[in-house]
């Protein structure tokens, strides 16, 4: 499908992952000119339901889909596009993921990835979003027990909120970079229904140690952390692939025992920097402004960070 | 809807009239009584209680004691929850794990031969509802119940449209409303109960009639509130290929 929109190496420069349209990730994150993306936009599926709330559509419902290479290895993809809704699943958007997870159960990729960027289910079409959201987390279950890792990539201005956060919950493996917040309840959505003195929105420094990246790496919620480039999230990808763990019994008796473990270690505890001590932080405080060589470092130090209990 | 909800402890006696070991701790449901010769599993959320860490850790560590004891035992989502709860401390400890691996043991559970129903008997929303009654292979309701997303005055809040207009809205669209028929609509739900016929009977017959496959679009599409769901995922089966 011709050249990259953007070369980065001729330009002698990094994509951002978190600015980058979901489009400009796909192009930097497949092999060169490899993806192939089915019911595109020149089909113009869109919502039927936005209309009625006088709202614009989007001619790909803010979801791309398609296959590609990854270093050769044939990719299934999927792609929220979250300046469209906030990448909220509606019923277009979601039905386009359900039916690529289904369409692998037969085509049986090395993978298939999932570039989250989404607030979670669309308001004005919440029965369809939810759903289909429910839809897509028996697909990548049906997925993973015939043996084809899903994998989650989170990095997007509109994170893994909602039930977009469920899903990613579901995948074999997750990715995360700093500016990537993988939550059930959004910041505002917490202070709207609990109060300011529960969760102030606008602290952003309390919303990235409690959601963030490097959060969610350190308790084990994400298994590699990524600098926000496409080039680091292709990397990590390609090293997610390899290291599935299986959808059975063993696996899920084992989250519940990390699961269970976390409550008992971390269960009192009012702010991440006090969990990142007990795991044995010696300086909590600047974990957050720490560059990616030197978090990479602190997990290597840190053993429970890294597990197959997913 | 005016018919007043069945209660948990109603459920219960007429799944179990010899008597059931269901109790409620903390607004969880857990247990089993002798159902059909066999044995029918419970879990549940009762008296509209949120779902946090704690709960979902817990109602999980049931199922997968389930799927331990092997036997094909069916397990029956009860659920009349609020939505997840939504705190600054289920947050910081990872209430999307949780929540995902409650959803992953009910799957799992199907996939080894576990049949799982949902049944909504009150209310329910969001991730609350994903988790539970949504992560089932067939969900059924009781008239009475009330799943929604959101409420109508907080999408009016969110989408800035008046909340009479939306009230109108409500009547005829069922892709947004709350309400156990919009689910109905849109394929989440299979079917309203009787509550005037015996529960057992009919939950027998919906373990019975599983169908083999995720038929939610389908029945979207069949019923009107998911017009275009099914042709879009299949078109997307029929397309993908690799180059």
């Amino acid at each position: 499908m011709g050249e990259r929109i953007i070369d980065p190496a001729a330009k002698g420069w990094a994509i951002s992952w978190y600015e980058a349209s979901a489009r400009a990730r796909l192009d930097g994150l497949l092999d060169a000119g490899s993806f192939r993306e089915v019911v595109g936009p020149e089909e113009r599926r869109m919502s039927p339901h936005l209309p009625l709330f006088d709202l614009p559509r989007a001619f790909d419902d803010g979801m791309i889909v398609g296959s590609g290479r990854l270093d050769g290895q044939a990719v299934l993809v999927a792609a929220q596009e979250g300046r469209f809704m906030g990448g909220a699943f509606g019923e277009v958007h979601g039905a386009k993921l359900v039916g690529l997870l289904r369409a692998a159960l037969a085509l049986k990729p090395a993978a298939v990835l999932i570039l989250f960027d989404t607030g979670g289910v669309r308001l004005q079409e919440a029965n369809a979003g939810e759903t289909a959201i429910a839809e897509v987390m028996r697909a990548i279950t049906d997925l993973r027990a015939a043996g084809v890792p899903v994998i989650g990539l989170i990095g997007g201005r509109a994170g893994a909120y909602g039930g977009g956060g469920l899903i990613a919950g579901t995948c074999s493996r997750l990715a995360v970079s700093e500016g990537g917040r993988i939550s059930v309840s959004g910041p505002e959505v917490i202070e709207t229904n609990k109060g300011a003195e529960e969760f102030d929105s606008r602290d952003r420094a309390l919303v990235w140690r409690t959601m963030g990246g490097k959060h969610r790496r350190l308790i084990g919620g994400a298994d590699a952390y990524a600098d926000d480039s496409v080039a680091a999230f292709r990397q990590v990808a390609l090293d997610l692939i390899g290291r599935a763990p299986a959808f059975d019994l063993a696996t899920l008796e084992a989250e519940q025992a990390r699961l269970e473990e976390r409550l008992t270690r971390f269960g009192d505890c009012r702010d991440a920097t006090e969990i990142w001590a007990r795991l044995g932080v010696n300086d909590p405080e600047a974990v957050p402004a720490l560059a990616t060589a030197d978090f990479d470092a602190l997990l290597a130090n840190l053993r429970e960070t890294t597990h197959d209990a997913r | 809807m005016t018919r007043a909800k069945t209660t948990l402890p109603e459920i219960l006696s007429a799944l179990f009239p010899d008597g059931h070991s269901a109790v409620v701790e903390d607004g969880l449901v857990g247990g089993e009584g002798p159902f059909r010769g066999g044995r029918l599993a419970v879990i549940g959320i009762d008296g509209d209680t949120a779902l946090g860490v704690d709960g979902a850790c817990r109602l999980a560590g049931h199922v997968l004691d389930v799927v331990r004891r092997g036997g094909g035992t069916p397990i029956l989502v009860a659920i009349d929850s609020d939505s997840q709860r939504m705190s600054r401390r289920d947050e910081l400890l990872g209430l999307n794990e949780y929540l995902a691996h409650l959803a992953k043991s009910l799957l799992l559970a199907d996939a080894q031969g576990h049949p799982t129903v949902g049944l909504i008997y009150g209310h329910s929303a969001a991730g609350a509802f994903i988790a539970t009654a949504l992560a089932t292979r067939v969900l059924v309701g009781l008239p009475g119940a009330n799943p929604s997303v959101m409420d109508l005055p907080s999408v009016a809040r969110v989408t800035k449209l008046p909340l009479d207009r939306l009230e109108a809205m409500a009547k005829d669209t069922p892709v947004f409303a709350p309400g156990l028929d919009n689910m109905v609509r849109t394929g989440a739900v299979q079917a309203v109960l009787d509550p005037d016929q015996p529960l057992a009977d009919q939950i027998a017959a919906v373990i019975d009639a599983m169908p083999n496959e995720d038929s939610r679009d389908r029945l979207g599409r069949e019923r009107g509130g998911r017009p275009v769901a099914e042709e879009i995922a299949a078109q997307v089966v029929r397309d993908a290929a690799f180059g």
